[in-house]
């Protein structure tokens, strides 16, 4: 065992490390948009609509992720839309962090008693309104948990984006093994690299949570 | 004219006839008190007035203008008419404070810098002053109904609708609670209320309304009705509330 050929390689690794981050923030954000808008949608009166939405739930959460990543990648191009390496995985990461997203936020939604939603009406609130100050902070605390988890596992799904070399941290490991002939080593460091920022941001997902969310619970 | 007036109001629940043809006038400053058995329909009542439910006959006036309309004008509406429930229904993720000044804030019933004072000279109504920066989840039910009451003061109400507001209090709560209407009554606020506490309808109330199987069974001053309620069903219900 020897870590010591590595070290040249750390450039590498640190370039693997922020396009990861990069592409776990990316469809993390996009997928909570859809998240917000899909449960929305769902619980909303426009049948063909909710319908929609889904189908897109049940496509996304019953296919691989890696063929679709794969489908926006090699094949959206012979319909003449080409997105490079990092584009094509972020966007199907979100789609596929999104359709988890829309679940878990839907859950969270519904958690908010009907009689809060009335209450924000009786005071003369706008549907908007209700919904924005009334309903999704505590609809948030509520999904909170389900969405930090589901966000580790977006950051270790991203690892599938080397398939299509995206350029982040599993795609450097298997460039720097091809060089190095280091496979344990080289795994062994991606692997500590993997867990390091999966509870980093553990620790960030607890410390802003005790932040926003500040009210006593239920009792 | 009347500030409310309920005409022949008909609602249905599915194929269930709740309300069948009600109708009620309720004049500027006057206090109203709905009593009647479970189910009888005071809830939906109120909740009509309010256009919280649809009504499938007759109509709704408040202010000479009908409630069940347009989604802006309702809202306009809304903002003028204050609702209190059994369950207090605070917003748990906003302190006291933001509480009561989220609506007119929104609604832009009041600026920025004025809204904390706004927030101290109501909760100083329900006589809550010290409370203005504690959590709904921190506060008694007594409290927190009061802090209801305040929330709706806030948007300067010109009729306040309660349900039963006293229902869900452990008894030693109930005083400070009715204790505040009482208040509200003297200062001239228009109210109806539902309500089992036959002391305070008895005392307070202009009028007494009793409901029966969605109609109104009978109505007028406290004094007449509980000492010579007219219908066996009143004078049974008198009998059992005792
Ligand atoms: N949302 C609803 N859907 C179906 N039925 C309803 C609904 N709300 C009320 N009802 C029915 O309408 C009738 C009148 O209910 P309402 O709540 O107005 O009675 P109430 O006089 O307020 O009774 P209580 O004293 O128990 O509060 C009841 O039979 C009730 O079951
Ligand atoms: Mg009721």
């Amino acid at each position: 065992m020897n870590f010591l050929p590595l070290w040249r390689y750390f450039d590498h690794f640190a370039e693997g490390v922020v396009v990861t981050l990069e592409l776990t923030i990316v469809a993390a954000i996009a997928g909570l948009v859809i998240g917000v808008a899909g449960a929305v949608a769902l619980r909303g009166r426009v049948k063909p609509l909710a319908l929609l939405v889904r189908a897109y739930i049940e496509i996304f959460r019953n296919t691989p992720s890696l063929i679709q990543i794969f489908l926006i990648f090699f094949v959206l191009p012979t319909f003449g839309l080409k997105l490079p390496a990092f584009e094509a995985a972020a966007v199907a990461l979100s789609l596929y962090f999104g359709a988890y997203s829309v679940e878990i936020v839907r859950a969270g939604l519904d958690s908010v008693p009907k009689s809060q939603i009335e209450a924000g009406h009786c005071l003369g609130l706008t549907g908007w309104q209700v919904f924005r100050h009334v309903v999704l902070p505590p609809a948030l605390r509520n999904a909170y948990p389900a969405v930090t988890s589901q966000f580790v596992l977006l950051l270790l799904g991203t690892s599938l984006a080397s398939q299509v070399a995206a350029g982040e941290l599993f795609h450097v490991a298997g460039f720097v093994e091809s060089r190095t002939y280091r496979s344990f080593e080289v795994y062994a460091v991606i692997c500590a690299l993997y867990f390091a920022m999966a509870m980093g941001f553990k620790l960030l997902f607890t410390a802003f949570g005790l932040l926003a969310f500040r009210w006593p619970r239920r009792r | 004219m009347a500030l409310v007036e309920v005409r022949d109001v008909h609602k249905k629940f599915g194929r269930v006839e709740v309300l069948k043809g009600v109708s009620l006038d309720v004049a500027e400053g006057e206090i109203v008190t709905i009593i009647g058995r479970s189910g009888s329909g005071k809830s939906t009542l109120l909740r009509c007035i309010n256009a919280l439910e649809t009504i499938e006959g007759g109509e709704i006036r408040v202010e000479g203008r009908s409630v069940h309309t347009r989604m802006k004008d309702l809202r306009l509406f809304r903002q003028r008419v204050g609702i209190v429930f059994q369950a207090f229904n605070l917003f748990p993720h906003l302190k006291v404070e933001r509480n009561i000044t989220l609506a007119p804030l929104l609604t832009g019933r009041t600026t920025k810098a004025a809204a904390r004072a706004l927030a101290e000279e109501v909760l100083a109504r329900v006589g809550l002053s010290d409370k203005i920066d504690a959590w709904p989840d921190q506060l008694s039910g007594g409290q927190q109904q009061r802090v209801a009451i305040a929330r709706c003061l806030a948007m300067r109400p010109h009729l306040m609708l309660f349900d039963e507001v006293t229902s869900a209090l452990d008894p030693e709560l109930v005083g400070e609670v009715l204790k505040v209407m009482e208040e509200m009554a003297r200062q001239g606020m228009t109210m109806i209320l539902v309500t089992h506490e036959m002391g305070f309808a008895r005392n307070v109330a202009n009028r007494i309304v009793f409901m029966h199987q969605g109609r109104v069974w009978e109505e007028g001053p406290p004094s007449k009705l509980f000492t010579a309620p007219e219908t066996p069903e009143l004078a049974s219900f008198i009998a059992n509330t005792k």
